[in-house]
């Protein structure tokens, strides 16, 4: 009879291991958002509420990292004195 | 907090835009919890990183990032199957800057259970060099009103001391928005089609806050990713309590629930100005609480809006707006009526 294989010989799960900011996913987007800093109160809020973390605080704006923003525009709908336009992608 | 700097997108300042949560041994600080965004800009980063494939605009990634924020130190997360998971993690990439740990579709909550067992036997025996080591899940719907729930009830029951969050998009949406226990009644999925026979699902949303309420454990909380602040503390109280916490968050699915992907949080807002989705939390020692907007509606009634303007905005509920399908909208209002009548009696701090 085969001898029964121990728990340490279990083939062990998958490990993800690669970063997935290697993943750009800035190519998804059809529409872009652009700041007007004349308008931006510094809030926040749409660095708050980015889903892609693509809005960063760079320690005097919010500036956006189009690698990863997918353009959804939440932060267009969110951002309290309308700083934020859509445009299309040109 | 020691972090690893990733070499992305390097802003200002020399502060970098990204970071693993990398915590010494050792380590005893707990991380305070921050409202003042601009600090908390300039000391956290959340427990996922860009490059996730979640759709533009999945309340999700925003569910598990501000309830990251809310984190006190070294987290283990624990994912069930579901879009999260799947878009978080596709091989090889990770989008976690936490330990993450997934098994299935029906286990979150046993696999927590297992975790938290883990920690607790290194500790006992010297090997965890920290004081605490918090255990977050994160699951979908489907995961937990339905097949996940005997392993949700059973880690429950047994008393596992983590947080476990659920983010309810209202179907199967990984698999292409299928009909829940959490999908509500006369919403169109694949599984409840509308047409001439059948007006969407036919059935009633479980009350899934209410079934962990009656496992009397430590915490129980609804929350949304649009009221943040409340959020944020819910999950503080909810990861700070010895003993299981359930968090019922509504996660707006912009595909599934076909609306712009700018108004995630708009759709989400709507959900609690109708009463549709009550903000509340509940503990044994005070029972039920109304939180946030719920509070304020409670104290001004005439803020609570009519459901039409939640289901206005979303292509699930189109057919509900024909004048034929009346009946069925004065239906839905009535048992969201009923359901905010018996919290307001509920509610230990409802005005009376
Ligand atoms: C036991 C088992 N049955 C079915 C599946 C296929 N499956 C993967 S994700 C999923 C739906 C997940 O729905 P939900 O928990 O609501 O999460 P969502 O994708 O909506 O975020 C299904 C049915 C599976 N992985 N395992
Ligand atoms: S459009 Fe969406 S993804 Fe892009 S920065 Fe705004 S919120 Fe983030
Ligand atoms: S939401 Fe608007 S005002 Fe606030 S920081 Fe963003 S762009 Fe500026
Ligand atoms: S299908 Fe829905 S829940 Fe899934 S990633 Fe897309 S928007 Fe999010
Ligand atoms: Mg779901």
């Amino acid at each position: 009879m085969a001898q029964q294989a121990g728990w340490r010989s279990l083939p062990k799960g998958g490990v993800a291991f690669r970063l997935s900011t290697d993943y750009k996913t800035g190519d998804w987007r059809a529409l872009k958002p652009v700041i007007d800093y004349n308008k931006c109160t510094k809030c926040m809020l749409c660095w708050l509420f980015c889903p892609d973390m693509a809005i960063v605080w760079d320690g005097e704006n919010v500036v956006v990292n189009y690698d990863y923003c997918k353009g959804c525009g939440i932060c267009a709908n969110e951002c309290p004195v309308k700083a934020i336009s859509m445009v299309p992608e040109a | 907090m020691v972090v690893k700097t990733l070499p992305e997108f390097p802003v200002k300042k020399g502060e970098p835009a990204y970071k693993l949560w990398i915590f010494e041994p050792g380590e005893k600080k707990e991380m305070p919890l921050v409202f003042n965004l601009r600090q908390l800009a300039e000391t956290r980063r959340p427990a996922l990183l860009p490059g996730h494939r979640l759709c533009a605009g999945c309340a999700a990634p925003i569910v598990v990032k501000l309830a990251s924020f809310a984190f006190r130190g070294p987290t283990i997360v624990v994912t069930a199957t579901g879009c999260l998971e799947v878009s978080s993690t596709i091989f090889p990439y990770t989008s976690w800057a936490v330990p993450w740990i997934h098994n299935a579709f029906e286990n979150a909550a046993a696999t927590a259970s297992g975790v938290e067992a883990a920690l607790k036997a290194l500790k006992k025996t010297g090997r965890l060099p920290y004081d605490h080591v918090d255990v977050v899940v994160f699951a979908g719907d489907g995961g937990t009103f339905d097949i996940g729930l005997q392993s949700l009830s059973g880690a429950a029951e047994r008393g596992h001391d983590f947080l476990y969050i659920l983010y309810d998009n209202e179907a199967y949406m990984n698999t292409g928005i299928q009909r829940s226990a959490g999908t509500p009644k006369y919403a169109w999925t694949t599984t409840s089609p509308v047409g001439s026979v059948l007006p969407g699902k036919m059935e009633n949303k479980k009350p899934i806050a209410e079934i962990m309420v009656a496992h009397r454990i430590p915490y129980v909380a609804t929350a949304t990713p649009a009221h943040w602040m409340d959020f944020m503390k819910k999950v503080r109280k909810g990861i700070e309590v010895e003993g299981p916490a359930f968090i019922h968050t509504l996660s707006s699915c912009d595909r599934g629930w076909r609306h712009d992907t700018a108004l995630t949080l708009e759709v989400t807002r709507r959900a609690v100005d109708t009463c549709y989705f009550p903000l509340w939390e509940w503990t044994p020692q005070s029972g039920y609480m109304l939180t946030d907007r719920s509070l304020a509606i409670a104290r001004n009634p005439k803020l609570k809006q009519p459901i039409e303007k939640y289901l206005e905005l979303q292509g699930r509920f189109r057919h509900l707006l024909k004048p034929e399908n009346k009946h069925l909208v004065k239906e839905l209002q009535e048992l969201v009526d009923a359901a905010w009548e018996e919290l307001l009696r509920k509610a230990s701090n409802a005005p009376r």
